[in-house]
């Protein structure tokens, strides 16, 4: 099966083509067949991969194939080519898996959109870009699905292009993307001219030989990284490049729940883990990671607290939890950061489809503030969406606990306290916030406008469907990574030839008691958030009112974000406007302009002038000429 | 013969036209057409038969013209202009068939394009600087035609600025090769114009300065670089459809191609001195280009801008003298032609429906003409550089090369896609996307049967390179190889060494190869 490999992106590629070509001649129905087929093929074969894969021993679960030679230009090379290991099967599973999914759910949500076609085509590529992207075996081929994914992204974000919010924000996305590029196209750039080829296996074998002889500075591995780091942070919407991502929001939901939370934003966690060999030989740019993945976390977090927007909570959720799993790769836990990414995609799907469920039934009403009591109308849409809650805000038994415990444990293991401070304050907002919403949106009474009231509903089945197996998902998820006891640690164990031994942090040795203990801890962190969040919003719904009463200032500032993207507007895209525009008004048309048709100025004023001269009378020759002995004899005198 | 036909093919074609009444227009136009077509169609087994592996010039042929003079009919390719002759006879085809619903004196401007074309062929397979002078200068004829008659409103201003700018430049590069030809002369006892036998001669360095300076004045007013750009907007926007998309595709190139077969063999050492200059100006060119094209306001000029641009890509892709550089500068040059003349075309395509280029004038397009938009779309992303598509295949060779040579340039220049990026999607955003408010707008046709011929042969080669450009890549190695062997051999023979960076890196890319090799096994 592992021949076929191949297979996996062409399928989306070929239901991209149809649709793109034929969607409009086609029946509905049969668009959705034909993307869902498309996505549906892919997964089987992802998952027939991974079981061949399985068959392997551990060490030579690594797989190549390569269809042909993309560009040879002198000493450069750069192939397309294939590559199956551990940490690439997880990855095509959850992007195929989800992916699949939510495509069948789309199926629900965009039913009534006349752009219904375009929505599968674009979907698809998605998909097509996203599995490039994680099964390429060298860096540039992995930059073409990193930036078909943003091309998506863009596309998707302003799919109802007609709002100029929405083709605002996909610009924006795409814009932003492209100055984390800036920094991803320089490291390949770098890597070549370091290690001579751009080949994954070729580069890290190089890498973990290179450095025991000293030939490769340390300086160079931490630039590649740091520029690496500069490409994720903007794929992946962490500080200072996330901002593009909240407004990513004005999508279609099914797309922010693929694209924005469950598979392309992770796309900059996946390249870190992939580069875990560079990375760990770099630990100023390891320490950056993690420095940005913790600030990130709890920044992001804190703007959840107060939005009222149902999809803005989810996006500040996802930008935060991103920055949990930046925090794991920064502490060398790349496995516990690849476990997150998982879990993650599982209850962040179905966190932001639920949302779509919601905004689906409200007739496309975001604002919390105009929800509540919704429970009793759609009760699939509840259930999941507390299951799928209860997972991100980190409660055992569900997916989350496992993953983010992980991440705390390790943060603290091989980080230290102040990182698992962040990480533990964080996770407290997260649960806080994700329950607020909970009962903003599904208990209490209902504010819901009389109109909108008419029409609650459960969604169809073919949306609910989907959140019922990745509610499951988030349930069971966790339970490949149980920790402590010997064996049940299954991802850790499946991903530990990637990772080599860091991965795992093997080397610490801590007590079982110590562990357990701040696994007490992490719960009963999540259980006093979600606590407090009953406290302000079903016991005493007043107090809310009061404390933003008291802390105008702050709250002002938090639910504003910051003011982050009006510092961004006025320092740098407000000079950059008018500083091109002095350039074309003042250089172009003044200077350059200016001294051309000046030039032929002269000339004609200066012909002017000689024609005056050249009258053609005698008369004025002969004065000339007068004039001329006079000064001669002047001189001469 | 081949090339000598494929050169005066246009002028078959201008024999026919001339015996047809002027009222014929229908015949004057298929005439026109099938006469580009097979011009196109005969250039295609150039790169068919061209064998990739040798430098040495294919197709030849030389004979004897103003003996006395030593001026010779000396005419060939190698994998440089190879691609540059079919991408004049592509592109030829195509502006005459988006010329269709030209009715001012059609005549004129079919003989005017063919006309142009042999001259920009000419320019691209001489051999003889002399032959290449008269070439170069003839085409400036229809061209200037073709702006002051067919054009917009400013039509005579842009058509002389066009001229005297591209004059100016023209008159030191004929005292240039004057010079040439005596110095030859004097040192060998031959007097003769063949180039070929020029790029033999090792010219003193204080000379090559010199010389250098007065191509390059005239390449770089063609290219154009910063700052000899000003009349590339003005030209732009007066131009008709065909016009701009012959200026933009094909004109441009004939700078840069001047730069890589004259100025670089011929002043290899003064080459190697400009380098910073060079690179300094086409990193601002980028840059530079790239922000005043954010801020424009009319389409045409927004695109001229863009090419200001790209041009600065090619060129600090040429003076990184390495493999990577140069071939993804000579790609680039391919690139530039199909992605901007498709621009050109597609600004033309709704001028002719709207008759206005203001950016503010549309908005909400994709609504009323979505198949316009589909191609505008890839089109746009492959100016942008969008991996997959050719742009990024010769933007990231650019800049690899330009890392190899100079660290700072490459960062400097790489900044440029991400403006790139800006100036292009916010212009399709403003002209495509958002709510369609100009009730003007909803009257918009979709694209016709012939316009989506004309496009869709592009997109198909915007693919191609970008999925595949190992077909382009491989004929233009063996050349590019031996004219680097050319500038950087310079070097080795230490007569100058100010600025030989080059040696060095491709001494370390040798190391890395071998190293790179030993860790395959």
């Amino acid at each position: 099966m592992l021949n076929y490999i191949w297979l996996i992106p062409l399928f989306p590629l070929i239901g991209f083509l149809i649709n793109g070509f034929f969607g409009k001649r086609i029946s509905k129905n049969t668009v959705g067949y034909i993307a869902c087929g498309a996505v549906g093929l892919s997964f089987i074969v992802a998952v027939l991969s991974f079981i061949s894969l399985l068959q392997l021993t551990p060490e030579h679960r690594v797989f190549e194939k390569i269809l042909y030679t993309w560009i040879d230009s002198g000493s450069f090379r750069a192939e397309v080519g294939f590559q199956l290991d551990p940490l690439s099967a997880i990855m095509i599973l959850v992007v195929s898996g989800v992916g699949f999914v939510i495509h069948i759910y789309s199926t629900g949500y965009m039913h009534d959109d006349e752009g219904y076609p375009r929505y599968f085509s674009y979907l698809n590529l998605f998909t097509f870009s996203m599995l490039l992207l994680v099964l390429a075996n060298n860096f540039l081929l992995m930059f073409i699905g990193w930036e078909g994914v943003g091309l998506c992204s863009y596309l998707l974000i302003g799919f109802w292009f007609e709002k100029k919010s929405a083709s605002d924000a996909g610009k924006k996305a795409f814009v932003v993307n492209r100055i984390g590029d800036f920094g991803f196209i320089l490291a390949i750039m770098l890597i070549f001219v370091t290690f001579g080829t751009i080949d994954f296996t070729e580069v890290f074998h190089a890498a973990s030989d290179k450095s025991h002889m000293g030939i490769i500075t340390t300086t160079t591995f931490t630039a590649i990284t740091l520029l690496l780091f500069v490409g994720a942070v903007g794929k992946s919407a962490q500080i200072p490049l996330y901002t593009w991502l909240p407004d990513a929001m004005e999508g279609p939901t099914p797309v922010s729940a693929l694209i924005h939370a469950a598979t392309m934003v992770t796309a900059g966690v996946y390249m870190v883990a992939r580069c875990n060999i560079l990375y760990m030989l770099a630990p100023i740019s390891m320490t950056v990671v993690a420095g940005v993945g913790a600030a990130t976390a709890i920044y992001a977090a804190s703007i959840g607290l107060v939005q009222n927007d149902i999809k803005r909570v989810l996006a500040y959720s996802t930008v935060s939890q991103l920055g949990y799993m930046f925090l794991a790769c920064g502490v060398g836990a790349f496995t516990a950061g690849i476990f997150h990414l998982m879990t993650h995609a599982f209850f962040k799907a179905c966190l932001f489809l639920g949302s779509g469920s919601v905004i689906h039934a409200m007739g496309g009403e975001q604002d919390m503030r105009k929800m509540g009591g919704l429970r009793a109308h759609m009760p699939r849409t509840y259930w999941t969406f507390v299951i799928a809650s209860l997972a991100i805000a980190g409660i055992p038994p569900f997916a989350g606990f496992f993953s983010k415990d992980e991440i705390l444990w390790k943060a603290l293991t091989q980080g230290n306290i102040l990182l698992w401070g962040i990480g533990a304050l964080a996770a407290f907002m997260t649960a806080f916030y994700m329950f607020r919403l909970i009962f903003m949106t599904f208990w209490g009474e209902s504010r819901v406008e009389e109109e909108v009231a008419k029409h609650l509903h459960e969604s169809p089945g073919n949306m609910t469907f989907p959140l019922i197996i990745l509610a499951f998902l988030s349930i069971i998820g966790g339970f490949v990574g149980i920790p402590l006891i010997k064996g049940w640690n299954k991802i850790d164990e499946f991903l530990s030839p990637v990772f080599g031994g860091h991965g795992a942090g093997e080397a610490v040795h801590h007590s079982v008691s110590l562990e357990l203990g701040m696994m007490m801890v992490s719960i009963v962190i999540a259980l006093a958030g979600i606590f407090l969040a009953y406290r302000m919003y079903i016991i005493a719904p007043g107090i809310p009112e009061r404390l933003t009463e008291r802390h105008q200032i702050a709250y002002r500032v938090i639910l504003n974000k910051y003011y982050i993207d009006e510092i961004y507007d006025a320092l740098i895209v407000r000079p950059i406007k008018n500083g091109a525009n002095f350039l074309w008004k003042g250089f172009d048309v003044v200077v350059v302009d200016g001294t051309v048709n000046g030039a032929a100025y002269l000339v004609e004023q200066w012909s002017k002038v000689m024609r005056v001269i050249q009258s053609g009378y005698v008369r004025n020759y002969a004065f000339s000429m007068i004039i001329g002995l006079v000064i001669i004899f002047l001189f001469f005198m | 013969m081949l090339l000598t036909l494929i050169t005066f093919i246009p002028m078959i074609g201008i024999g026919l036209i001339l015996c047809i009444n002027r009222e014929n227009k229908e015949l004057i136009k298929k005439i026109a057409f099938v006469t580009a077509l097979i011009g196109f169609l005969v250039s295609m087994k150039l790169f068919f038969d061209f064998s990739p592996n040798t430098h040495i010039m294919q197709f030849t042929e030389n004979k004897e013209w103003i003996k006395s003079f030593g001026i010779s009919y000396h005419i060939g390719i190698d994998g440089i202009s190879l691609f540059l002759v079919i991408l004049t006879t592509f592109l030829t085809a195509i502006s005459i068939l988006a010329s269709w619903e030209i009715t001012k004196r059609l005549k004129e401007y079919m003989i005017s394009m063919l006309f142009l074309e042999t001259g920009m062929i000419g320019v691209f397979v001489s051999l003889d600087l002399f032959l290449f002078y008269i070439f170069w200068e003839v085409m400036l004829i229809p061209m200037y035609f073709l702006i002051g008659v067919w054009g917009g409103p400013r039509r005579i201003y842009a058509a002389v600025k066009f001229f005297i700018y591209t004059m100016t430049g023209s008159v030191l590069m004929f005292i240039a090769i004057l010079m040439l030809y005596f110095i030859n002369g004097k040192t060998t006892g031959e007097y003769t114009f063949d180039l070929l036998k020029i790029y033999q001669l090792p010219i003193p360095v204080h000379l090559q300065l010199w010389l250098f300076l007065a191509f390059g004045l005239a390449f770089a007013i063609k290219v154009p670089m910063f700052p000899f750009h000003t009349w590339l907007p003005d030209a732009h926007v007066e131009a008709p459809t065909a016009g701009s998309v012959i200026l933009a595709g094909v004109l441009l190139k004939m700078g840069t191609y001047g730069f890589i077969r004259f100025s670089l063999p011929l002043f290899p050492n003064a080459s190697h001195y400009f380098v910073p200059l060079i690179s300094w100006l086409a990193i601002i060119g980028i840059i530079y280009g790239a922000l005043v094209a954010m801020v424009q306001d009319d389409l045409k000029k927004l695109v001229a801008y863009s090419s200001v641009s790209h041009l600065g890509f090619v060129m600090l892709g040429i003076f990184a003298f390495n493999t990577q550089g140069m071939e993804g500068g000579i790609l680039q040059m391919i690139n530039h032609g199909l992605s901007t003349g498709a621009l050109f075309l597609i600004v033309g395509m709704i001028y002719e429906r709207r008759h206005t280029r203001m950016i503010s004038d549309f908005g909400g397009l994709s609504k009323q003409i979505p198949v316009f938009a589909v191609f505008f779309m890839i089109i746009t992303l492959s100016s942008i550089g969008l991996p997959g598509l050719n742009g990024f295949i010769g933007e990231f060779l650019i800049l690899l090369g330009t890392f190899k040579s100079n660290i700072l340039y490459a960062v400097l220049a790489t900044s440029g896609i991400i403006f790139a990026a800006v100036y292009m999607l916010w212009m399709f955003q403003r002209v495509m996307f958002n709510k369609l408010s100009n009730p003007e707008n909803l009257k918009l046709k979709d694209l016709s049967k012939r316009e989506i011929a004309i496009l869709v042969p592009i997109i198909l080669l915007i693919i191609l390179i970008g999925v595949y450009p190992k077909p382009f890549l491989s004929r233009m190695s063996a050349s590019v190889e031996n004219l680097l062997a050319t500038v950087n051999g310079v070097n080795e023979k230490k007569i100058m060494v100010q600025h030989s960076v080059s040696e060095t890196t491709e001494l370390t890319e040798k190391n890395k190869k071998q190293t790179a090799i030993a860790f395959r096994r």
